[in-house]
This record gives structure tokens, sequence and C-alpha cells, in this order.
């Protein structure tokens, strides 16, 4: 298996069908992500990131062209392809402990004894720093813990892929800060592959190898790609006068404002 | 979907619902908006706010019944009717005949037939509804069956459980099922309808089985649904229950109206009246309770 070609997503088109006719989304998307590597998928709203992230997850299927990972085709959803939900998805009646066990359960509940499960379950949510919020309910949590419980969720399964969808969309600018640089530390000691969406330049540029940037919807496809060559592990305090990292957000900035201007679609 | 059929009365239900689990709106009002309150002491906020309206109401309303009766009415009194139950209620369980028992046993009897009816309706109905909702071609299937029946009297359906069933008792509790499954059917498919999608791709996700969508994720997420359903359904059961024992009769709280009608002892009506609204509030006041225990913060997208 080739580390470099860990995910492909070979001449994939994404149609709707709607009441006005097919809805062309997605027009031949072709990306690699290697092993271990930190994609985002930046663009407009409407502009398809979250189409193509869904794809990846196998929670659809391509109209066109296939999506592979680790040289197997995606089919369907799968816990090895964890997802980190927008609006966090916690189930409400179960407490955060009980959230992070279901998919501990399903993954490694044939192979491991209950003790051992709920070992994991406890690591993981040390790890997002919330060994004291374990017996609340989410509706007992703010949003920022609701969002780190979903993280721990997607984590505590072990994933070789994490696809995150604007997790941090929801969240203010403070915390999602401090989001950003837990992330940024999980994902140095977990080596995990990472595609993430988002609106945001600042998180782009801070936690990818790589920023994709997408074309205006509809028959959106990938304008341009950005390798961010800046090295790890990242200091937020210290990138801000880095010219570097001035370079690659303005970049970006240049991309999404200049080239690509947002248009109201007329609905 | 099921909307189109059943029209505007599932969301009235479902609405409701919120309404009842939420008590505390009326104290979430702001302070501009809070209406001028006498003293500050909380003893006398309390006797003044929560127990001075009630009784005011229930003044008024025996004020106006003894205005409206007096010793040469056929209606009886406010005072001939607490007497007459001061009587009643010192013997509640005694037996004199088949159908001269006390007011206790009529009113156990009735409970009785509308715990069995009711309950052969949910163990029918919440099936039901969770297969509706769930599969859209029974969906489609029961929709105009559904709105065909459910506009029906209790009373019409009472012949047909006479003639099916042979006997009165089994007729009656045929009336309850029929009448007091509705509304559990149609919560309990709006409900599995709204489980929010969000809820169904963290469970493709984790790739969990049936069985633990079911019991982790469907249920917990219908319940609220459900239980608005089973309230309204045995509050249904409830009116249903004093009309079809008036035909039936028998022992039960219905058939004692009737019987009460026939002797014209008019105050043990009244009193009749008074037992079955007090019944029914108190069946009510549980069910809110378990609601409230079973609803949870749904996820916003």
């Amino acid at each position: 298996m080739n580390h470099n070609q860990y995910i492909e997503v070979i001449g994939v088109q994404q149609s709707f069908k709607t009441k006005k006719g097919p809805f062309l989304a997605l027009s031949t998307i072709d990306l690699t992500i290697a092993k271990g590597e930190f994609v985002t998928l930046i663009g407009h709203s409407g502009c398809g990131k979250t189409t193509l992230l869904n794809l990846i997850a196998g929670l659809s299927t391509p109209s066109e062209g296939v999506v592979m990972c680790a040289g197997h085709r995606i089919d369907g959803p799968g816990p090895e392809r964890a997802v980190v939900f927008q609006n966090h998805s916690l189930l409400p009646w179960l407490t955060c402990f009980d959230n992070v066990y279901l998919g501990v359960e399903r993954v490694f509940g044939a192979s491991e004894k209950k003790h051992q499960l709920t070992q994991r379950v406890q690591a993981t949510l040390a790890l997002v720093g919330l060994t004291h919020a374990a017996h609340k309910r989410p509706g007992e949590i703010s949003g920022g813990m609701k969002q780190r419980v979903g993280l721990a969720r997607a984590l505590a399964m072990e994933p070789k892929v994490l696809l995150m969808d604007e997790p941090f969309g929801a969240l203010d600018a403070l915390t999602r800060t401090k989001m950003q640089d837990e992330l940024l530390d999980i994902v140095a000691r977990t080596r995990s592959t990472v595609v993430m969406v988002t609106h945001d330049v600042d998180e782009a540029v801070l936690l990818s190898d790589r920023i994709v940037m997408m074309t205006n919807g509809p028959a959106a496809t990938i304008g341009e790609i950005v390798q961010v060559d800046l090295p790890r592990p990242r200091r937020r305090v210290d990138l801000v006068e880095n010219s570097e990292y001035v370079h690659y957000r303005k970049a970006v900035i240049d991309f999404l404002y200049t080239r690509q201007t947002y248009v109201e679609k007329a609905a | 979907m099921i909307g189109n059929w059943f029209g505007v009365r599932p969301l009235a239900l479902v609405e409701d619902a919120a309404a009842k689990a939420a008590p505390s709106v009326r104290s979430g009002r702001s302070a501009a908006m809070a209406p001028r309150r006498l003293g500050t002491h909380p003893v006398l906020q309390f006797c003044v706010y929560t127990l001075l309206p009630p009784l005011c109401g229930f003044a008024l309303l025996i004020g106006a019944w003894a205005l409206a009766t007096g010793d040469e009415s056929l209606f009886p009194t406010p005072w001939a009717t607490l007497e007459a139950a001061i009587v009643l209620f010192s013997d509640p369980f005694f037996v004199y005949g088949p159908n001269d028992v006390g007011i206790g046993w009529h009113v156990l009897s009735s409970l009785e037939r509308v715990g069995v009816g009711f309950g052969l309706a949910a163990l029918v109905g919440i099936p039901l509804g969770f297969a509706i909702g769930r599969y859209l071609f029974v969906g489609r299937m029961m929709d105009p069956l559904i709105s065909l029946f459910r506009p029906v009297s209790p009373l019409a359906w009472l012949p047909i459980g006479l003639l099916v069933f042979q006997g009165s008792d089994p007729a009656a509790i045929w009336t309850i099922f029929i009448c007091s499954i509705w509304p559990m059917v149609i919560n309990t498919a709006v409900g599995v309808q709204r489980l929010p999608q969000d809820y169904l791709n963290v469970a493709r996700v984790l790739n969990l089985s049936e069985w633990k969508i079911f019991t982790k994720i469907l249920l917990p997420a219908v319940l609220p649904y459900m239980l608005t359903g089973v309230r309204l359904a045995v509050g249904i059961a409830w009116l249903v229950i004093v009309a079809a024992e008036m035909l039936t009769g028998g022992v039960g709280i219905g058939f004692w109206v009737w019987d009460e009608w026939n002797n014209l002892n008019v105050t043990h009506i009244i009193v009749a009246i008074f037992v079955i609204g007090s019944v029914g509030l108190m069946l009510e006041l549980v069910l809110v309770r378990v609601a409230q225990a079973f609803t949870f913060e749904d996820v916003k997208s």
C-alpha cells in the first residue's frame, strides 16, 4: 500500500435530484491524501465542501467516479473513518461517557473486556480534558465541551481517518482558538490522517499540511491547493509575525475574496 | 407524508406536549412584563398568588350554584351535595348486591376497564406507530384508514363490540381500545419521522447494530412523543368510559351516573362529576410527570 495515496478521490461527480431537475454540486474532483496528512477543505458556503467530506465518510455515494481509502473502495460509512459533526450530534439522553462508549463498544467490544473499554473511554475523555464531565449529560455542559465530547467519540474509535465538518464553526472565537490548539496537540500525538472542512482562513493555515481551495458552486471543483510548509509543532503566537504564515494566509484570502468572490445565489 | 392525511392535528398534539413539558415559561417573563405584586414576604406571596386564585375560582362556582338553587329547586344545593358526598365517602366499598356497591368499587371497575382497553391499545398502537414512521409503505397504507376511523365517535363502535364479543364488558373495553389507539399511533409515528438525521448519521458512522439503533437512538428519541400520545389516549379513554358504561351497565362510574339519574338522585350525579374530574386530573398529573422525566434537550442545527 502506498502511504502517499491513502485516500484517493478519483473523477468524482455528485449531483442531486431537485424539483427543478438534477443539480450538479461537485464536478470532476481528483484529490489524493497521504497517510498522516492534515488537509483542510475551504471555500464559500454552498461550494460542496461538506458534500465532498460526506463522500469520503461514505454517508453518500458519488454519482460518478470512486473514493478509495487504504486501497479499498468506500461504499458506506464505518468507524475507521470517524466523523466529527458540525453540531456535535451527541445523544442527549446519554452521558458524555456513554456517548463515547457507544462507539468504543462497537469497535473494540468483540476483542476486549469491559474494563478495557471503560479505560479507553476514560483515557480519551482525559485527552480532551473532560474527565470531570464524564457523567454529565450534553444538556448540562457548554458548547465547547460538547464539541470536545464529539471529538473524543471520534478519537476513541482509533479511526484511520478523522473527518471533521466545521467542528468549531459554532463556537465563540476564544473557545475556538483553544480547541484548535488542543486539536494540533492531539493530532501530533495520534498522528491521525485528518480531513477538515472550514471557512476560517487562520484555522486552515494553522492546522493544515495542505489547503484545498474550492471554487464556487454549482459544479464546484478544486480551484487550487496550497502546500503549507510551516514547521511543526506550530504555535499560534510565533506564527503571527512569521512571514511565511502571512504569505500562506494571503494566498488563501486572495483566492477566496479576489478570484472566487462569494455570489449570493438566486434561489 | 403523514401530515397530508392527518391534517394539522398531530402537530397540535405535539405542541401541546411541549407546553406541558415546559412549566417554566411563566416564570421566564421579563421584569418589565411581570405583573405588579403586593408585598415581598414569601408566605404572603404564596398565599396571595398560589392559594388564593384557585380558591376564588371555586368560591365563585359554589356561590353562583348556591344563588341559583333554593329549597324548592329540583337542582340540589351545594350543601345537600356535600352532605350526600360525606355519606358516600364514609363507606365507599360496601357491597349490597351485584349492582348496589359503593362508589369506590364503581371507580375501580371503571379504571380497570380503562386500564385493560388502554393497555391493549398501547400494545398494538405503539408498534404500529413505529412501523408507520419507519416504513413509508406502511405509512401510506395506514394513512387513509386512520384518517377515516379517527373522527368516529366512540359510541358508534359500541354496537360492533357488542356484536363481536357478545358481552357488555368486552364491548366497553373494545370501545376504549379503538378510541385511545389513535393518539398513540399518530404521535409515535410523528416522533419517528422527526428523528433528526444527525442521530441516524451517528448510527451509520458508528456502524451500530439494528438493536443498538433501536434501544440507544430510536426509542429514547421517540419516547417524549410516545408519552404525549399515551397521555392523550388515557384522557380520551377516561372520557369514553363514562359514555360506554352508561350504555352497557354493570358496575362502573358511568353506569352509576345513569342509575342515579333513573333514581332521580341528582346530588349523586354531581358528586360523580367531581369524582370523574378528580380521577382524570390525577391520571393527567402522573403522566405529565413521567413525560417530563424523559424529555431531553435536542440537537439544534
